[in-house]
């Protein structure tokens, strides 16, 4: 019973490849020595955890879900690969247990969160997800298993913590897991007004606040340049969180691809402006449940499908801190002069970087949105806005990358070399490549 | 349990654990065995999680494997049967030692452990027997009909332990899971109405609690085999079905 070839595509649902999906429970090599692509929950954006070329094998490791142990005493948690951090939440929240870092959606594997070293809104103070890693076992590329971690095979870890799953087949992950009080999250948010008061409100915030986040509206112009919504929050006590209880929130779903009309500049703009409205410039604070502060969209089942049928990318960038906020406001007059975004961005302050060679976030600014896919425009649209990126020393985030040109990558990333290097140590055949890493590093198809 | 390491019986034995369900796993491959049991551990089984070897293929070895729960749980008030064989009709039909050993495990090795294991239950004052049919058991398939008989066999054996062993407060339910996404199924096209074996799970504990001796899951199979079994013989012939 081989797999059959089928759709294989990211969130953004472009571009669209076709593969050959394994999705066994336990994660192993083909015999034959087959190149392939590992592949999570498929929630990175453009074609990460696409086959490098059409019917490639794709190796979904969700099956590979088991728990090796917990240490309730340390919260050490040692998993397969394929463990997504819903079940983790599901298992253990109640327990008192809360993932280190988590980017925005729960439908994510710990192997995933690994390989694109994944940030959250907490990155300005604690990092990304590999600095909670103490443990990483590869299949590599010879066929061996391999333990790496920050006191063994180092360089092998480094490559590993957002190498993309390109180093070798992430099998199990040992982490440490955070101590909560509560599933509650006391959150504050803020009307801001412009992007220098967004920016500020994000620099004070980060001394007293683990969690952190702006959404912005970024057709907003002129005056009203980065205009938005501050969020901060923090876990909540045991008395703060009192006697809620959770309500089992009825999950939507988007049922089919919306018309490209439906997300056209007119509405879009309305509905940011309305956002931006409805909040005003208040703080407000109240306690919401972790699903609502930190997965709003898990709430709606495959909302990726709003975007048509051509899809959406997604743009993330990181501009160094010390560019000053100029750089960030160039690129979000860019973007609504362009008329190119849609509902809201999202804007991050980031801490120092991580010893990893390819980790994105930098100390910094970042932004992320969505980007309609309107063909040959909006790819120009990125080259761009990469230009732009790389002039002032930032980077793009590979997890949402489709269309980046791998000249482009390597000057927004020193330590490219450094990367190439370990990873032609490990596989000098290029067993682990997907259609990324064809465009970006040219490896074979 | 029987079959707690892979698919629909992993994820029935996580729900059982989270709930503080004490479980002990009986399988083939002692090591599968262990990784599940420290999977079910870590989810809030009561320590130790149990495990023995036991092959459906090989009944010789039942009541030992019984035995080795039986005393570590002290004693057990449920047997869980997921486990099984599937092969695709023409693999099995071109290959008699494949198909006997699916009907050896399927069939005659699940009769001849839930018979024990009702006996057991029943001279100690009653308990739970579920295992798992399926809905290719409630109608012959041209494509699937050798895995259905197995699977119909079993239905009409649980049916009858239920009605002998009840009144000795034996209950037995048996499970007709429709298609589910599992490693089992994989490359089979997907019909409509395909479940996931988390809903599966929770539809079975649901029952395992609630009393019946027969559950659909997903629930709409139920009503998709209730027409199937009312077309006629010519229609089906007609349909290739």
């Amino acid at each position: 019973m081989g797999p059959v070839v089928e759709e294989v595509a990211g969130w953004g649902r472009h571009p669209v490849g076709r593969g050959r999906v394994e999705r066994p429970e336990h994660l192993a090599l083909p015999a034959d020595g087959e190149p392939l692509v590992p592949r999570g929950l498929g929630r990175a954006y453009g074609d990460a955890a696409l086959p490098a070329r059409p019917g490639g094998l794709v190796l979904e490791s969700t099956r590979a879900d088991r728990i090796r142990s917990f240490e309730p005493a340390t919260g050490r948690l040692h998993c397969e690969a394929g463990l997504s951090l819903a079940e983790i939440l599901r298992v253990f929240v109640p327990r008192g247990w809360f993932p280190p870092v988590t980017p925005g959606t729960k439908f994510v594997t710990v192997g995933a969160c690994v390989a694109c070293d994944v940030h959250g809104k907490n990155h300005h103070r604690d990092g990304s997800f590999g600095n909670f890693v103490d443990r990483v076992t590869l299949r590599t590329a010879d066929g061996r298993l391999v333990e790496c971690g920050p006191d063994r095979e180092r360089e092998l870890f480094l490559a590993t913590l957002g190498g993309m799953g390109l180093t070798g087949l992430i099998v199990d992950v040992t982490l440490r897991l955070r101590r909560v009080q509560s599933p509650w999250i006391v959150l504050e948010t803020q009307g801001m007004a412009s992007l220098d008061a967004m920016l500020e409100g994000l620099r004070l915030s980060a001394t007293h606040w683990p969690y952190t986040v702006g959404w912005i509206d970024c057709l907003a112009r002129g005056r009203d340049l980065g205009r938005g919504i501050l969020m901060r929050g923090r876990h909540a006590t045991q008395v703060e969180a009192g006697t809620r209880r959770a309500r089992r929130a009825m999950p939507l779903r988007v049922p089919f691809d919306a018309p490209e009309w439906l997300l056209n500049p007119l509405f879009m703009r309305w509905f940011n402006r309305a956002y931006a409205w409805s909040h005003g410039t208040a703080l407000r604070r109240r306690v919401v449940s972790y699903d609502a502060f930190f997965y709003p969209l898990d709430a709606v089942e495959r909302w990726n499908r709003l975007y048509g049928r051509r899809g959406f990318l997604q743009y993330q960038c990181v501009l160094p801190r010390a560019a000053g906020p100029r750089p960030v406001a160039t690129l979000l007059e860019r973007l609504a002069v362009a008329g190119a975004a849609s509902f809201l961005a999202v804007i991050k302050d980031c801490g120092p970087a991580s010893d990893a060679y390819l980790s994105f976030p930098m100390e910094g600014t970042t932004l992320a949105l969505d980007l309609p896919n309107r063909g040959a425009v909006t790819e120009a649209l990125v080259h761009d806005l990469n230009a732009s990126v790389i002039e002032h020393g930032g980077r793009v985030y590979l997890a949402k990358d489709a269309v980046t040109r791998g000249e482009d990558f390597a000057r927004m990333m020193p330590r490219l070399p450094e990367w190439r290097a370990v990873r032609e140590r490990w596989d000098p055949a290029r067993r682990f490549r997907s259609a990324q890493s064809v465009r970006l590093f040219g490896d074979p198809a | 349990m029987v079959g707690a390491t892979r698919g629909m019986g992993r994820a029935l034995a996580r729900r059982l654990a989270e709930r503080g369900d004490a479980l002990f796993l009986l399988g083939r491959d002692e090591a599968e065995l262990d990784l599940s049991a420290r999977d079910l551990e870590a989810r809030g089984a009561p320590l130790p999680v149990g495990q023995a070897r036991l092959d459906l293929g090989e009944p010789a070895g039942f009541a030992a494997a019984l035995d080795a729960a039986d005393g570590a749980l002290s004693r057990i008030d449920a047997l869980v049967v997921t486990g099984g064989l599937f092969a695709r009709q023409d693999e099995l039909a071109a290959d008699p030692a494949r198909l006997t050993a699916l009907l050896q495990a399927n069939f005659t090795g699940t009769v001849l452990l839930c018979q024990q294991a009702a006996e057991r239950l029943a001279a100690r004052g009653g308990g739970l027997i579920c295992a798992f049919g399926s809905v290719a058991g409630d109608r012959a398939r041209r494509s699937n009909y050798l895995y259905g008989a197995s699977k119909a066999g079993l239905a009409v054996f649980l049916d009858g332990l239920d009605l002998a062993y009840r009144e000795r407060g034996v209950r037995v339910l048996c499970v007709k899971p429709g298609f589910v996404r599992t490693a089992m199924t994989a490359g089979l096209p997907v019909p409509p109405f395909a479940g996931e074996p988390e809903a599966v799970a929770r539809r079975v504990l649901a029952a395992m609690d609630a009393g019946g001796h027969e559950v659909y899951a997903p629930g709409v199979w139920r009503f998709v085999m209730l027409l199937i079994r009312a077309l006629p013989r010519a229609v089906l012939r007609r349909v290739q079905f």
